[in-house]
């Protein structure tokens, strides 16, 4: 899978001659897909001579299904044989690719147009090199699962033996697209591509880079955040059976060793002294009384509608809460690593990253070199989450490189250092006032928001992550104000999987049910009232409702639902749950999607389960608490998460229709937490305003 | 010191410091990168091995309690990818970033090993040790009890 596309043409040079443009065609390719992905299938697709047909995948492959579902788009078009159908990552090329990472459940999103496109032409090209073939107009040729076809004359050829022809045509531009309703691979649950690779070991992973020579490091960093290294001394670590040399590096003291193991106990045996900086004197209560105070300061506005005051203050019925979510780590299965080689003139890395583009610029940062004297290569990713929206372990592995040109290391952070210096899902605190009518309808909600910013843009602007899930509910409540003010405690934040939605649409869609109460409405009812506007959000929730028999739930059982609008899809959720004796029990959880427009409805029903178990742990195990500025949990034995014996039963209903695409692996995430506890009310009357939900607080 | 073991039906011998744990033997020194490291704890099961036929941590099992037994990694669980619990697995499409799978097949084939045709409740018991961040514990249990079907069928693919 990791074959370089450069490499793969020198060493394919009359054997995959196929769709690919020869280097100075390439160039005005190039030219073409400036500030964009390029229309180009020379960049997406390899027609062999042997009629073996690669795609070109350029977006990481975290579990999320894009070597699947993106050359499912390419064939489609291509009307290719998906049975012959192989992968390769794609090199990094934003000039060819545009900006190659995956973030914001884009990787469809934006694939869906210029792949069909890219598949298109590919098949035009090959239409056009039979026709001049059979010496006949193209318009009367068909394609057949990898043939051109004469319907006139029943001749047949296959795309590999017109490969060649094919690669000296002009690529075509504007070639028309397939009507959806004959798509034969999208919209099909054809099997995953990687799964064979993934179930016999021989899948390579970031951690799994194999360069001959390599020696194995880990980094020894300070355990508060912002502190440095103020001395240390070398000499136990360096007696360590193993170990090779001892380093500082820009982030800490990196100890290198013939094995990681031996890597490992090196830094066991390491001396150092901190300046542990001021976040040493950081803790978790100091931060929640800090969200407060701050949430009670006027904030940066996010959104003004009607007059908040004027109809609060006359409503028939008030509600008053605040509402608190705690820091996230993003633990995926493979922690961080990075390896690196790092030369006079050139850097190699073999990295698990989300960002292929933003790695490799770093790496030329770091090193001084020019992007194009930097090759990155791209494996798979033992989860993501948007733990690997961010390069830092990347950078490290190429400061550690540097300070010995031309070996190459692999730097491996323990389970403890992924947990303890990942960059977290802000904690969050929200103060919320909101009113019903006579009738018992909403008519006032303000939300004033206090946590950090790591998205931030200018001074006493809104970041959109601190608020979304709550300024952007399409409810229709006619008086709203919701503001946010930056606080921020020294701990490293970033994107979680869902973002600033997985904390604010527990808030949001939890008060929303407090208010539903105090007006005395049904919950499904209530949305459906505010929802008037929002006619694929209402069409999901009344799917979610019907498909688990709202109302109806299972002897001893209780229901809570929650929508959300996030990723450009429509999400609504009802978990159902029982809760004995203090103990919590997720017994159903039924999702109901609508993404737009179907690529792979098996991995669309994956990705809405991995969300739900994803937030699952978040809501219901463990979270991130800060003591002295450090991190107080290591591992699962201290942060816990969802085991299979806590499987809920998920049943996941896709709503199609036919708008674009939207995303999908972030969807299913936000609205589990507000369903739980919804749920959870229901059972027993406790409104849980904090994740996670500990048994405590159920009895 | 120099230790051999059987490796995947093979003589394995290797010079690394006793109290190396067999995971970093198998990545490190031996290439054999199939294994995976999770936590270093025995917590999350990513680098489930199987010690003469037994599901066993690769992360705390040190070297030198290996010589002369038998490890068998997802590597050597079948020579094409044919053991039941890989053929359920490629059926019911499980894995999905994967990192975790070769540590839950692994679990699973011995699992399977002890009991052929296991409850739900002995899934839950044998697989609970095994961390899935995506979330694949549904697909996981199908493709067990499908195993199983596979395995009593003698069925090969």
């Amino acid at each position: 899978m990791s074959v370089n596309r450069r490499d793969f043409l020198r060493t394919g040079a009359g054997l995959f001659i196929g769709l690919m443009l020869p280097e100075s065609s390439r160039l005005a390719a190039q030219g073409r897909g400036r500030g964009g992905p390029a229309l180009n299938p020379n960049a997406y697709i390899h027609v062999g001579t042997d009629d073996s047909v690669t795609f070109l995948i350029t977006k990481a492959e975290m579990g999320q299904g894009t070597v699947t579902s993106l050359s499912q788009l390419l064939a489609e078009e291509l009307d290719c044989d998906w049975k012959k159908v192989r992968t390769e990552f794609a090199p990094v090329d934003p000039a060819l690719y545009g900006q190659q990472g995956v973030y914001g459940s884009q990787s469809i999103r934006s694939s869906w147009a210029p792949l069909r496109q890219a598949g298109a032409a590919g098949r035009a090209m090959l239409v056009e090199a039979a026709a001049q073939k059979w010496g006949v107009d193209k318009a009367q040729l068909q394609t057949d699962n990898g043939f051109v076809v004469n319907p006139a004359s029943g001749a047949r050829l296959s795309y590999g033996s017109l490969a060649e022809a094919a690669s000296k045509l002009p690529v075509p531009a504007g070639v028309p697209l397939k009507d959806p309703k004959q798509f034969r691979i999208i919209g099909k649950s054809v099997k995953r591509l990687d799964t064979r690779a993934k179930v016999n070991g021989t899948a390579q992973f970031g951690l799994d880079a194999k360069v001959p020579g390599m020696v194995f490091a880990v980094v020894a960093r300070c355990p508060v955040f912002g502190g440095k290294v103020a001395s240390f001394d070398p000499t136990k670590a360096k007696a360590v059976p193993g170990v090779k040399t001892v380093v500082q590096v820009p982030s800490g003291v990196a100890v290198i060793g013939e094995n990681t193991w031996a890597a490992m106990q090196g830094r066991k045996a390491l001396e150092i002294r901190w300046d542990e900086g001021p976040v040493a004197n950081v803790n978790s209560a100091g931060i929640s009384k800090m969200f407060a105070e701050y949430a009670e300061q006027p904030g940066a506005v996010a959104k003004k509608s009607g007059d908040f005051e004027q109809a609060f203050a006359g409503a028939a019925k008030k509600v008053n809460a605040v509402y608190e979510a705690p820091y996230q780590s993003h633990s995926p299965m493979e922690p961080m690593n990075c390896t690196a080689v790092v030369r006079a003139d050139s850097c190699e890395i073999w990295a698990p990253t989300q960002m292929q583009a933003g790695g490799r610029s770093a790496a030329a940062q770091l090193t001084g070199l020019k992007p194009e004297q930097v090759k990155l290569n791209t494996l798979f990713l033992g989860g993501g989450f948007g733990r690997r929206s961010s390069v830092d372990y990347l950078s490290e592995a190429v400061e550690v490189a540097k300070t010995m040109p031309g070996t190459p290391v692999k730097l491996t952070w323990s389970r403890e250092d992924d947990m303890q210096h990942d960059l977290y899902r802000p904690a969050s605190y929200v103060k919320f006032s909101g009113a019903v009518d006579a009738e018992g309808w909403p008519v006032a909600l303000s939300a004033k928001v206090a946590c950090p910013s790591f998205f931030g843009g200018r001074p006493g602007a809104v970041d959109s992550t601190a608020v979304e899930g709550i300024h952007t509910l399409e409810y229709t409540i006619p008086n709203m104000y919701v503001d946010w003010r930056k606080a921020d405690p020294g701990i490293p934040t970033t994107f979680w999987r869902a973002v600033g939605y997985t904390q604010n649409t527990f808030f949001a869609e939890a008060f929303l049910d407090e208010l539903a109460a105090a007006g005395g409405k049904d919950p499904v009812e209530l949305r459906r009232k505010l929802l008037g506007n929002s006619p694929r959000l209402l069409a999901v929730l009344n799917r979610a409702a019907e498909k688990a028999n709202w109302g109806k739930p299972a002897a001893g059982r209780h229901q809570g639902v929650a929508v959300v609008n996030n990723i450009g899809s429509f999400t609504a959720m009802v978990a159902e749950v029982s809760v004995d004796k203090g103990k919590l029990k997720v017994h159903r959880v039924v999702c109901a999607v609508d993404c737009g427009h179907i690529v792979n409805p098996a991995i669309i029903t994956q990705q809405i389960e991995s969300g739900i178990v994803y937030a699952l742990s978040a809501s219901t195990k463990g979270a991130i608490t800060i003591d002295k500025g450090r991190v107080q949990q290591g591992n699962f034995n201290n942060y816990d998460v969802l085991r299979i014996d806590e499987m809920p039963k998920i049943d996941v209903h896709i709503v199609e229709t036919e708008n674009t695409p939207g995303g999908i692996g972030e969807a299913s995430v936000p609205p589990l937490a507000p369903a739980v506890a919804n749920a959870i009310f229901a059972a027993t009357g406790k409104r849980l305003r904090k994740l996670p939900i500990r048994q405590e607080d159920l009895v | 010191m120099a230790i051999t073991f059987t490796l995947n039906g093979g003589r394995q011998t290797v010079d690394v410091h006793p109290q190396t744990p067999l995971l970093w033997v198998l990545r490190d020194t031996l290439g054999m990168t199939g294994t995976k490291f999770g936590c270093g704890m025995a917590l999350c099961g990513a680098c489930t091995v199987h010690l003469n036929g037994s599901a066993i941590r690769a992360c705390i099992t040190p070297i030198a309690s290996v010589a002369g037994k038998s490890v068998t990694s997802i590597e050597g669980l079948s020579a094409d990818t044919t053991h039941p619990v890989q053929q359920a697995w490629m059926e019911e499409d499980v894995p999905q970033c994967g990192y975790c799978q070769s540590g839950q097949l692994m679990a699973a084939a011995s699992l399977l090993a002890k009991t052929a045709k296991p409850t739900d409740a002995d899934i839950d018991e044998a697989m609970r040790g095994n961390i899935c961040r995506c979330g694949t514990y549904s697909q996981i249990r199908r493709a067990i009890h499908r195993a199983a079907e596979i395995k009593s069928s003698g069925v090969k693919a």
